[in-house]
């Protein structure tokens, strides 16, 4: 479960050395975007050599997002990054057929060095054309969460980004359905202005009320809002434990729909109390 | 000698014994002079040095409300350099890094000792290096203008930069071209100098409220510009951006908070670097979520806490100097933002200001186990800094916070034992770094009251052990010259003593 994926520039030795301070749910050490052709190589030693210093667990999860499949330089990204402090892989501009050959790469890596986990993959959906395969590739048995890549999704379609989203609609829908269904992560796509921090907070709540449950963040400072937005509010905590409440009680008369402040409660509802619990305990709520 | 946290005190200074021990002593005050038939207008900085018959071995005075655009000492500084006069004592309240002609002066034995609250840059330096003959000795921001009104520091003549005078003598940091806001440090200087002259490049007819009265002041000089404006002042202080003092920043606002210290009345002060701003904001969050209405910041004072009080979130602010354009216009205008002296602010034998506070934000150079802390020289020995407030406020205030960051450039801040003791440990409650939060084990009270909070809160020994973890243990360097400078705690024991490097 996360709520704040934070990316972390994979060659800023000063930020690898902070990246566990800002109390993301997960660091993605970028090697792609963030990392100049020319540094490409310095950063992938770099946060190999970071991850190898790490005497104990820091992170809560650690992703590095290695290069495309496209370019000459994810085969070198993997050998140097896949580790046993390594949780998983960030896929950019994710296919099936990527996600084939990342797979089998993945599993020769883990064999040949005996790790005993199989690394999980977040494949970055910023194609058109991925849009398009989403629920083949939401069910693809490595895949644990699914990172929306508007960015560069909105230059494949050749349409300009706005803060409002309209362009985005369709692919964000699209991808917390297919998430929701395979049970796994849906990860909102990066809000790109740092200083806007209601901005954030109201993308954050959009995307919420999509059925996102986590969003990447580009800059420490927004880990706190999007930690907040993704997390029950009190007030629904609050309802979901009267709800728990009332169903014990319902139970113990053999009832299995009820009354709650005038409204009916039958089982759906119940199961989504049940959610907002487990969830404000998970992030020690409650 | 040593003194009561170990620390070497030379022959001849008195030894530290605790941040208390003023509370047995009486205050002492030597006779202020008053002049009630007027100044007399001297032409130039040279025909004060022949009137008042400047020479060998005597004390000169100065503010530094001027900053890093102060050019009145170093006119002063010319003139002795001129007249080749030696072992000269200085006593600017600070030392900048644009005075750095005191460099050749030192080396030329022209000026031998040094009295100042703050030092850094190229003097400093030369310091460091053992180029002053005599000492350095480092007051705190309200310990000089007790040991200037008890004769301990006696000043022969004070030469005062004062952006406007009025035809009677009376002087103020609200106007002029070199408008700096309250003269705060200046004040002490005014009353027991033997000699004050004003330095100024405006004057007006009448000034109302000035911070400064003309019935000290011996002479004025009228001058084409007493300080350079893009030194004296910063256009705006801001808060930090740096995620790593925002993340220490909120923790520090989240633990005032739960300690009970956001309530209505509350008193506070923060410096004026990036992190303190912040703690600054996230507390003015929690004041207004929660409709909380503080009764003073004091300190230095920013924008950022004139807007606070423009809002309505303070009573008052007491500002013994400005840091920025807008709080020089907030004290010349607002009758809530009141101007106030170094002795008003923290003379420990005055009725002052930083005793009335809640709790302080401080930050740290090097803090150790005893939390000790250090702003006075590097890991080095070298000189880069000193008290100004920090001892003061610490033990005023009810709680005093360091905010630091727990890796400084690839060093760890926590040292077992700190290179220098600018405050005891004893006044120091908390230290909040972004991987955890430290409280004194003296302070059950606080440890009580947060026993069951979510905040990080460790002790100082796993905070030190987690910096080790990143860093390793950096090995520890002896430091053994001869003694350049000593610093003096606000009752003037001296706390630590300043080596040759």
């Amino acid at each position: 479960m996360r709520r704040s994926l934070l990316f972390i520039p994979g060659n800023n030795p000063a930020m690898l050395q902070n990246s566990d301070v800002f109390e993301s749910d997960a660091v993605i050490f970028d090697l792609e975007d963030a990392v100049s052709v020319t540094e490409k190589d310095s950063a992938r030693n770099l946060v190999s050599l970071y991850l190898a210093s790490l005497k104990k667990r820091v992170h809560k999860e650690v992703v590095v997002r290695i290069n495309g499949l496209d370019t000459p330089f994810y085969g070198d990204d993997l050998k140097a990054v896949a580790c046993g402090r390594l949780d998983t892989i960030m896929l950019p501009k994710a296919s099936v057929t990527y996600l084939r050959e990342l797979d089998s790469l993945l599993g020769e890596i883990e064999r040949e060095r005996g790790l005993n986990k199989k690394i999980a993959v977040i494949p970055i959906i910023e194609l058109a054309a991925s849009v398009l395969e989403i629920e083949e590739i939401a069910k693809y048995p490595r895949v644990n969460g699914v990172l929306l890549g508007a960015e560069d999704l909105s230059g494949d379609l050749g349409v300009m980004r706005t803060k409002e989203g309209n362009e985005i609609a369709y692919p964000r829908m699209r991808l917390a359905y297919a998430c929701a269904a395979y049970k796994i992560d849906a990860i909102d796509t990066p809000f790109t202005d740092t200083a806007d921090g209601e901005g954030l907070e109201k993308d954050c709540r959009y995307a919420g009320n999509l059925g996102f449950n986590s969003k990447a963040a580009i800059h420490p400072n927004q880990v706190p809002v999007i930690n907040s937005v993704f997390v029950p509010s009190q007030k629904s905590i609050e309802w979901a434990l009267r709800v728990e409440e009332a169903a014990r009680t319902a139970s113990r008369k053999g009832l299995g729909v009820f009354s709650l402040d005038g409204k009916m409660v039958d089982k759906p509802v119940i199961s989504r109390a049940a959610k907002i619990i487990e969830k404000a305990r998970a992030y020690g709520l409650i | 000698m040593k003194n009561s946290l170990g620390r070497f005190v030379p022959d001849g200074y008195i030894p530290f014994e605790n941040s208390s021990a003023h509370k047995a002593k009486k205050r002492v005050t030597v006779k202020e002079k008053h002049i009630s038939q007027g100044f007399e207008e001297l032409a130039d900085i040279s025909e004060m040095f022949d009137k008042l018959k400047i020479s060998d071995g005597m004390t000169l005075s100065f503010h530094h409300h001027l900053r890093n655009g102060d050019y009145v000492l170093n006119a002063v500084a010319e003139q002795i350099k001129k007249r080749n006069l030696k072992n000269m004592k200085i006593a600017p309240s600070s030392i900048f890094p644009n005075n750095k002609i005191l460099v050749e002066l030192i080396e030329n034995g022209n000026i031998t000792d040094i009295y100042t609250d703050y030092v850094n840059g190229p003097v400093a330096e030369a310091i460091s290096r053992g180029k002053l003959k005599g000492m350095c000795v480092m007051h705190t921001h309200g310990g000089r203008p007790a040991a200037i009104e008890s004769g301990a520091l006696k000043i022969d003549v004070a030469i005062l930069a004062v952006p406007v005078v009025d035809r009677s003598g009376n002087g103020s940091g609200f106007g002029g071209k070199s408008a700096c806001g309250s003269l705060g440090y200046a004040v002490s200087d005014l009353m027991y100098a033997d000699k004050v002259v004003f330095v100024t490049d405006t004057f007006t007819d009448k000034l109302i409220n000035a911070q400064l009265n003309g019935t000290y002041v011996d002479y004025v000089i009228k001058t084409d510009a007493i300080g350079d404006p893009a030194g004296i002042v910063s256009g705006t202080t801001k808060i930090t951006g740096d995620p790593v003092g925002l993340k220490i920043a909120r923790n520090t606002a989240e633990l005032l908070d739960e300690l009970g210290y956001i309530k209505n009345g509350l008193s506070m002060q923060t410096g004026a670097g990036g992190t303190s701003l912040a703690v600054a904001h996230y507390v003015k969050n929690v004041m207004k979520a929660k409709g909380i209405k503080g009764s003073f910041a004091s300190g230095g004072i920013t924008g950022y806490f004139t807007e606070m009080l423009q809002e309505d979130l303070f009573n008052e602010l007491y500002d013994v100097q400005c840091f920025d354009l807008k709080a020089v216009k907030s004290v010349s205008s607002d009758p809530r933002h009141k101007a106030i002296s170094g002795s008003r602010y923290a003379n420990p034998y005055d009725d002052n200001v930083a005793d009335k506070l809640d709790f302080v934000i401080l930050g740290a150079t090097e803090i150790d186990l005893n939390f000790n802390v250090n702003v006075t020289t590097d890991s080095h020995g070298m000189l880069l800094g000193g008290s100004g407030g920090h001892s003061d406020t610490a033990h005023g205030a009810k709680v005093t916070v360091i905010t630091t960051n727990l890796v400084k450039s690839r060093l760890p801040i926590i040292k077992d034992n700190v290179t220098t003791v600018t405050t005891p440990g004893e006044d120091v409650d908390v230290l909040v770094t972004e991987r955890g939060i430290a409280i004194n084990p003296r302070r059950k009270d606080l440890l009580e009251k947060v026993k069951n909070s979510k905040l990080p809160i460790i002790t100082i020994n796993q905070l030190q052990e987690i910096a080790y973890s990143i860093t390793g243990k950096p090995e520890i360097k002896e430091i053994s010259g001869k003694p350049v400078g000593v610093v003096v705690y606000r009752d003037g024991t001296v706390i630590d003593t300043v080596y040759k490097i």
